[in-house]
């Protein structure tokens, strides 16, 4: 097994990145010239490029960043790789909240009204955040929070969840059928700017405040013991990054549903490139994951035109092949 | 200066893990304390380092309860090598050993170079750039017991400081359990004061200026090692026949099974 250099790769994805996100602005329904990209020559070609493609484009890298970097956190807290931000309950809870708001607000939806969609957001923010309460809290005793409760907590929460999700699924008609279905596949479609302008807060907090912790994320794979050992407040390490990743997870969900694969399978690609440390992983996970989801969706734009694929089936389709030749590579070399 | 446990006394789920055990570790000095599986040695060293509270009496460090030592000041003047470490992220060593200087700001440079030293001095420079998960049982016992010197690198202004090691040479073969007893000497002539728990009691014997023995969650004796270590005692706390020797060089008591 032999290691790329971090700031190599950070630095090969900070241009990748930009790349990508220029070609994905000129794919879609309506294909774009690279040159008009920049003297727009028609008034319409101005409204699909600013008020449709770009805000799509920064919800991808924001929503990819977050999902990526939550990813790593959540491996190290847990010292499991094959840990993701969903093991803490927040994309169960979120789906609940999603279904139950369209199930409740099928009337608002149908009339596709802007108040019917972000009913469904608030919806699903608030089942992420109340179901990862629900299992921090019972994970958490006076001697602390074990993240073996969390992980068994969050199973059993996500369970709960998924037999709410039939209920309400059983119970609605074939229009919120699709709704709840749709949602769940994941979808950047319905970028604005409103919503990059929130998603991209909640990014920039979360890049700003992972640093702080990031050694202490890695005195945590010794050990919690370890850690404490080392100087390291487990306890307020674990509180403060489940809380950021719920915030993470939970804003991302509501805005763009549940776009599987990429908080799992980035970081542990970008661990196998570069290593455990940290400090390194979260930034180039973050990268690493808004460029997959930027290239995800602008294949989900043109692969059935004129009409569109959801994001999340893309993500998997992409990433997952490219994951197991890696296994397979790496299984070779040792 | 020195680490004390006072009158300490542990109960958990039911059982009485610890009765009334005082043991005053001091700077400059080797303690070590052996025992049969299950007496209270690791029970011990989870209180004295902070991990568990006592159910009854008191734990100081540097004259100070030991829990009002903040976490990260705390760091720089205790350092713990457990007896295992589930460590299974591919980490390189020398990643591994620069964790151990987390609670100190003495910048990139200086740690890079004391990892270089600490490793070297465990005789595990060859190990720099492989992979934790890929070595084996003594190569990584050896890497963590460079972290955990790492810590301690360097004198602290907050106080004497001290080493406390879990059977750190049950993994290793002949030649490295004797440098782990160099080091560990070396040391405590530095100014550190060292607890270890062993399980040869030659080894014990050997290197230690304190030898602690536990039986049942009691001290039964305390003292140097030509003083506690006798037929009877032996017999009482393992249940074997011995005879205790001198050493031909070194004169230490030496036990004969």
């Amino acid at each position: 097994m032999r290691r790329f250099s971090a700031s190599g790769l950070i630095w090969a994805l900070a241009i990748i990145l930009p790349v990508v996100s220029l070609l994905s602005m000129t794919v879609g329904t309506v294909s774009i010239s690279f040159s008009d990209l920049f003297a727009a020559d028609s008034r319409q070609t101005e409204t699909i490029l600013f008020d449709i493609r770009l805000p799509r484009i920064l919800l991808a890298i924001c929503v990819g960043a977050v999902l990526s970097s939550t990813g790593a956190v959540m491996q190290g807290l847990f010292r499991n790789p094959l840990a993701d931000p969903s093991l803490i309950g927040v994309s169960s809870g979120a789906s609940v909240g999603a279904s139950l708001m369209i199930v409740a607000a099928g009337g608002f939806i149908q009339s596709g009204a802007l108040l019917g969609l972000s009913l469904v957001a608030v919806g699903a923010f608030v089942g992420g955040f109340v179901a990862t309460l629900l299992v921090y809290r019972l994970a958490t005793s006076g001697i602390g929070t074990s993240v073996t409760t969390m992980l068994l907590a969050g199973i059993a929460i996500a369970a709960i969840a998924g037999a709410l999700n039939s209920l309400l699924s059983y119970f609605s008609d074939n229009d919120m059928l699709r709704q709840i279905s749709l949602w769940q596949m994941g979808n950047l479609s319905g970028a604005s700017w409103t919503k990059v302008t929130i998603m991209a807060s909640v990014a920039l907090l979360l890049m700003s405040l992972f640093p702080r912790d990031s050694r202490a994320l890695n005195a945590l794979l010794l050990g919690e013991s370890e850690a404490r050992h080392l100087g390291v407040d487990v306890q307020a390490v674990k509180r403060r990054l489940i809380i950021l990743t719920a915030l993470g997870v939970g804003v991302c969900v509501a805005l763009a549903g549940l776009v599987g694969f990429v908080g799992l399978i980035i970081p542990h690609i970008v661990r196998l490139a570069i290593g455990p440390d940290h400090r390194w992983l979260i930034p180039a996970s973050a990268l690493a994951g808004a460029t997959l989801l930027v290239f995800a969706d602008s294949l989900a734009r043109i692969v059935v035109i004129p009409a569109e694929l959801p994001t999340g089936i893309l993500t998997a389709l992409l990433g997952a092949p490219f994951f197991v030749v890696l296994l397979l590579q790496q299984r070779k070399q040792v | 200066m020195t680490m004390l446990a006072d009158n300490i006394s542990l109960h958990l789920s039911g059982f009485d893990l610890l009765r009334n055990v005082s043991l005053e570790v001091e700077a400059g000095k080797v303690t070590a304390i052996v025992g049969p599986n299950g007496a209270g040695k690791s029970s011990l060293l989870k209180v004295i380092t902070g991990e568990m509270e006592p159910s009854k009496g008191s734990v100081s460090l540097n004259q100070q309860p030991l829990s009002q030592w903040s976490l990260d000041k705390k760091a720089q003047m205790l350092a713990v090598l457990p007896q295992h470490t589930l460590l299974n992220f591919p980490f390189t060593a020398d990643e591994v050993v620069g964790l151990g200087r987390i609670p100190h700001q003495t910048g990139s440079l200086k740690d890079a170079q004391i990892v270089a030293e600490a490793l070297e001095l465990v005789d595990a420079s060859y190990l720099q750039k492989r992979f934790y998960t890929q070595m084996s049982g003594g190569e990584k016992q050896r890497v963590q017991l460079a972290r955990v010197l790492a810590q301690i690198w360097q004198p602290c202004e907050l106080g004497e400081q001290f080493l406390v090691l879990d059977e750190p040479t049950s993994a290793f073969d002949l030649s490295h359990q004797k440098l782990t007893l160099d080091i560990v000497r070396n040391l405590a002539s530095r100014g550190v004061g060292v607890v270890m728990v062993v399980h040869d009691l030659n080894l014990a014997s050997r290197c230690a200026d304190n030898l602690v023995v536990f039986n049942g969650g009691v001290i039964e004796a305390m003292g140097s090692p030509e003083d506690v270590l006798t037929e009877q005692l032996i017999d009482k706390v393992f249940g074997v026949k011995s005879i205790i020797a001198k050493h031909p060089a070194t004169q230490r008591p030496l036990v004969i099974t």
